[in-house]
């Protein structure tokens, strides 16, 4: 995924009110005024939020030309999460390896005498 | 009281930082050498499949250097990270700052982008959480940073992402 296009997805997802609409959207297409309505925001106000949410590929309009139904695109979010996820992988990894060494490291004859040896435990 | 974190968490507290946390089965002087031990550093901070450590050098202790650079196992080309040691309370506090290191990797990480580290490690029923917070000094640094982009919000978005994704039909 190119950076530029996950900027978009992140900026978008930036201002709590953009949030709504997608939590809102999530739930199934809505029109703008049905949009507007649990904000206490005017409907070009909310059609701007939108503006900035189309153009980040977060959602797209129906093919209702009266309703012009607003719905939300599954695709850049899953990127999003997907990149976060090889970031978080990446540590997972990590600490799985560090699992590994202290467990290790706990079986090992203690080289301080202070170190119980009773502490001893087993993984169940 | 903190809460056992069985898979690596990682948040965007704020503009500024990156949070990653994770529990571990063992006392905190043990996960505290683990981190701070050139010798068991190099066993587990490796990064994905392919990387080694060839250079993992600590000086622990305030005002300590620490240099850390990791190879490609197949074009052998290079990368680290080098910093000074702020604060150390073994076993439960690291201070560090993180400057990159592009090696012969170059890559994009932004020049001149010191990060300050800190890791904390609280034991609790012989579970020893680990918390590192990085803090890059500005949201652009930030940003550059992770190459992403991220704004504030970032925590709320990855949880309605969560949300999102979990919806029939995504």
């Amino acid at each position: 995924m190119e950076n530029s296009r996950l900027d978009a997805t992140f900026l978008a997802l930036a201002d709590p009110t953009r949030r709504a609409i997608l939590a809102r959207l999530a739930g199934g297409e809505a029109s703008v005024t049905e949009l507007a309505a649990p904000f206490a925001m005017s409907q070009p106000a909310i059609s701007k939020h939108l503006k900035v949410l189309e153009r980040a590929g977060l959602i797209s309009v129906g093919h209702d030309a009266q309703r012009r139904p607003r719905r939300i695109e599954g695709r850049p979010l899953a990127e999003a999460n997907e990149w976060l996820e090889r970031y978080r992988a990446i540590w997972e990894q990590n600490f799985q390896r560090l699992d590994a060494l202290l467990e290790e490291l706990q079986h090992t004859p203690a080289r301080r005498p202070a170190r119980k040896r009773t502490k001893k435990r087993r993984t169940p | 009281m903190p809460m056992t974190i069985e898979k690596a968490k990682v948040t965007m507290p704020s503009d500024r930082e990156v949070t990653v946390t994770r529990s571990f089965k063992a006392p905190r002087a043990l996960v505290f050498r683990a981190y701070t031990e050139p010798k068991l550093i190099r066993r587990w901070l490796l990064g994905p499949p392919g990387w080694s450590m060839p250079t993992c050098e600590m000086d622990v202790r305030v005002g300590g250097n620490y240099r850390w650079r990791w190879r490609n196992d197949t074009d052998g080309k290079e990368f680290g990270f080098v910093g000074t040691f702020r604060e150390v309370q073994a076993p439960s506090r690291l201070v560090h700052t993180e400057s990159y290191d592009p090696g012969t990797v170059g890559d994009g990480y932004p020049s001149g982008g010191e990060a300050l580290v800190t890791t904390t490690f609280a034991e609790e029923g012989g579970i020893t959480t680990m918390t590192t917070v990085m803090d890059f000094g500005s949201k652009e640094v930030r940003d550059a940073a992770v190459k992403t982009g991220m704004t504030d919000g970032m925590e709320q978005s990855y949880q309605l992402l969560d949300g999102v994704l979990q919806e029939p039909g995504i």
